[in-house]
């Protein structure tokens, strides 16, 4: 085993969706820097796009919606803790990077006309943008990064940031999953782009590896911006969605819904107004689910024979095109019955709900020459085309960072302490299989952390979780594999420890399902209209404060505040 | 410590009639973001070593014989 040093000007971190758009714009903003893609697999199918994308969740298209509508949409779907600086500057970013994606070669749905077919979903706004050939996603960033030359290192996984005295960003460190070698890059500026943080919970069907998200994404780069002491913020705001029961792709009512397909209950009756995930509409889920008329269904058997054919075409052969063969495991068909749902397990993910790293509108983290982009960067509901428009930020803003930057020196005590902490688990003989860590610890986070949340039932979940961090050096690796595994385990328990702490510390409920708290049940705009922070404070330790919100630039009146509060479908009762 | 060799059936199979990674492919290998198949020297032929599989793949769509087939895992299906 080796130790290989390397020295780059952009060091990029993930190369799933938001990366590589990161690298290309670093590059094209100076071509003389230096930029290396770092990715943990292959970055030809990485990531959450590995097979390509259904649709973007978010569009803001001229002519069918405006930023100020999206930056009210999302502001409420997400409770009002938001930086709508953040959410506008994606909305008003949108509609550029979708010319861009489409003149790089990324099929888009147009109308007749040639217009963008836009589709509602939302509760408000019309914003989700079908891309029924979206398998070459990932064929088409590859050709950007080749074209422009960037750096790619494949199979290595990154397990901390290197800082300088005034902690800010040196480099990084990491260790190849084929070869155990460990790599110490040094670099002017970091970003950040290692997706939601996705093996934090277990899967209800206990495979470890069944998860909403790719499993790739363990939540390193969570623990990564940790470490470094960056703000991370609406960690207590989980990522839960409503998955087909027992297997891990989404319902899709962003695919059905335009069809008329639509979420219904064990009577095929409709019983939320608006299938667009958000806590609340997660709430009602959980309630239909548990409820007397439970469990929930994805209903698409009303719908003419065509229209089907369409839906399995999109839904069999994109995203998670292993769908099809769940079903046809099972004999299930769309045309004659009614699809199955569940709910997920639990995760970190701004992509989806709101918790990550903090980052201000040009992708800056707390810690100079740290960037964020992308589903662990927290920028509230911001899904594929906010991890593209905030790689993009990222890139420019990095870049403009380099030129005023000299290389930092690094401090060897760092290396030396992380090499044996990376090494640790090849030297222990007779240890604990990461595996089996692995599975009782996102035991533990279900059966302590899984909404409703009880305050005394999070407190046990922290003990155990400290109890857990012994034995991680107790852990024994056979091989690099292993290795980046019990690795991966060091990240994930960090995870857990802060959705604990910053659940615990937010003492009231909030984002319906995402952070109910059985003992505050109530929401407390007068105390905790705030964002919650976690950080690593100067003695080491867990802390959690408050950040006040920005003054929003996009005001919302009375109604469309509760637009998200009711979206239970209330009945008439019927005559007697 | 002592340990135990459980048995558990891997979702995703290789044709061995097929495969040609004995004159060098290693294509699935090279594209599972799990970094879980492997090849079998002694074979020639590619496999799946850890049964850690998001059924997502890639594996089965780049593979240029068409040797791989990905199953939902056993507790899945
Ligand atoms: C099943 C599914 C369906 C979705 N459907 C839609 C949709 O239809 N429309 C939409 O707009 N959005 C959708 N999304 C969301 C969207 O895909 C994501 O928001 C977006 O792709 C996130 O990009 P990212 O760059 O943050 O993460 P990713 O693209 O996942 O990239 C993260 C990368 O980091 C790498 N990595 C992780 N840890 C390390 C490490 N320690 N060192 C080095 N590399 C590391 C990973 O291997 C990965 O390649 C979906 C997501 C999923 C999971
Ligand atoms: S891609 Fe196909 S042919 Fe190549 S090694 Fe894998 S199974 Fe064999
Ligand atoms: S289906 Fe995906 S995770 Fe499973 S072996 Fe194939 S590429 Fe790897």
């Amino acid at each position: 085993m080796n130790t290989i040093e390397m020295e780059v000007d952009v060091l990029v971190i993930g190369g799933g969706t938001a990366g590589p758009m990161a690298a290309a714009k670093a590059k094209e903003k100076n071509p003389a820097l230096r930029v290396l893609v770092m990715e943990k697999a292959n970055v030809k199918r990485s990531g959450a796009i590995s097979m390509g994308m259904d649709g973007l969740n978010n569009a803001v298209i001229p002519g069918h919606a405006t930023p100020e509508q999206y930056v009210k949409e999302i502001t409420v779907a997400n409770d009002g803790i938001v930086n709508q600086k953040t959410v506008m500057k994606y909305a008003t970013s949108s509609f550029d990077m979708i010319q861009e994606l489409d003149s790089w070669g990324v099929k888009f749905e147009k109308d007749e006309t040639g217009d963008y077919a836009v589709k509602k979903v939302h509760h408000i706004g019309t914003y989700v943008l079908p891309m029924p050939e979206g398998h070459n996603m990932k064929k088409v960033l590859y050709r950007q990064l080749k074209k422009r030359r960037v750096e790619i290192t494949n199979r290595l996984m990154a397990t901390r940031l290197l800082l300088d005295e005034g902690g800010a960003i040196a480099g990084a460190m990491a260790v190849d999953s084929r070869t155990a070698d460990f790599y110490v890059i040094r670099s002017k500026t970091v970003i950040l782009a290692t997706g939601a943080a996705g093996r934090l919970g277990m899967p209800s069907s206990g495979y470890l590896f069944g998860t909403y998200e790719n499993p790739t994404n363990a939540g390193d780069g969570y623990s990564l911006a940790y470490h470094a002491g960056a703000e991370l913020s609406g960690i207590e705001c989980f990522q839960i969605n409503p998955l087909i029961k027992d297997y891990n792709g989404p319902s899709c009512a962003y695919v059905t819904g335009p069809f008329g397909g639509y979420t219904a209950n064990a009577n095929g009756d409709r019983f939320i107004e608006c299938d667009y995930w958000s806590g609340q509409m997660m709430m009602e889920f959980y309630k239909e689910l548990e409820g007397g008329n439970g469990p929930v269904f994805l209903k698409m058997d009303h719908l003419a024979e065509e229209t089907i054919s369409t839906i399995e075409e999109i839904l069999h052969t994109n995203e998670r095109p292993s769908r099809g063969r769940f079903h046809e495991g099972r004999g299930l068909d769309y045309r004659t019955g009614m699809v199955e749902m569940h709910i997920s397990e639990i995760g970190l993910c701004s992509g989806h709900s709101g918790s990550g790293v903090w980052v201000n509108e040009h992708a800056e983290t707390t810690v100079p020459g740290l960037y964020a982009a992308g589903d662990l960067a927290c920028v509230p509901h911001n899904y594929m085309l906010g991890a593209f428009v905030y790689g993009k930020l990222a890139g420019e803003s990095a870049a403009e960072y380099c030129a005023s930057h000299a290389l930092p020196p690094v401090d060897n005590a760092q290396v030396e302490a992380e090499r044996k902490r990376v090494w640790g688990p090849l030297d222990v003989v007779d240890g604990l299989p990461p595996g089996q860590v692995e599975y009782k610890l996102r035991r533990m986070v279900n059966d302590y952390l899984q909404p409703p949340k009880v305050t005394r039932k999070m407190e046990i979940g922290l003990q155990r979780f400290a109890e857990i961090e012994e034995d991680l050096s107790r852990m024994s690796a056979t091989n690099p594999h292993e290795l980046m595994r019990a690795m991966e385990i060091h990240a994930i328990r960090d995870c857990a420890e802060m959705a604990a702490q910053a659940s615990l510390y937010r003492k009231e409920s909030r984002w319906g399902l995402y952070h109910y708290r059985v003992d505050y049940p109530e929401k407390n705009d007068a105390d905790w209209f705030v964002h919650v922070q976690v950080k690593k404070d100067a003695n080491g330790n867990m802390s959690c404060f408050t950040r006040p919100i920005e003054p929003y630039i996009v005001a919302l009146d009375e109604e469309e505040k509760t637009a998200y509060q009711k979206l239970r479908i209330v009945k008439e009762p019927a005559a007697a | 410590m002592t340990y135990a060799l459980n048995r558990v059936t891997v979702p995703v199979t290789v044709d061995e009639e097929k495969c040609i990674a004995a004159k060098g492919c290693t294509v699935c290998v090279d594209v599972c973001p799990l970094d879980i198949l492997a090849i079998d020297l002694a074979k020639g032929t590619a496999y799946m070593k850890f049964d850690e599989c998001w059924y997502c793949m890639p594996c089965e769509k780049d593979c240029p014989t068409g040797a791989v087939h990905v199953d939902i895992p056993y507790l899945l299906r």
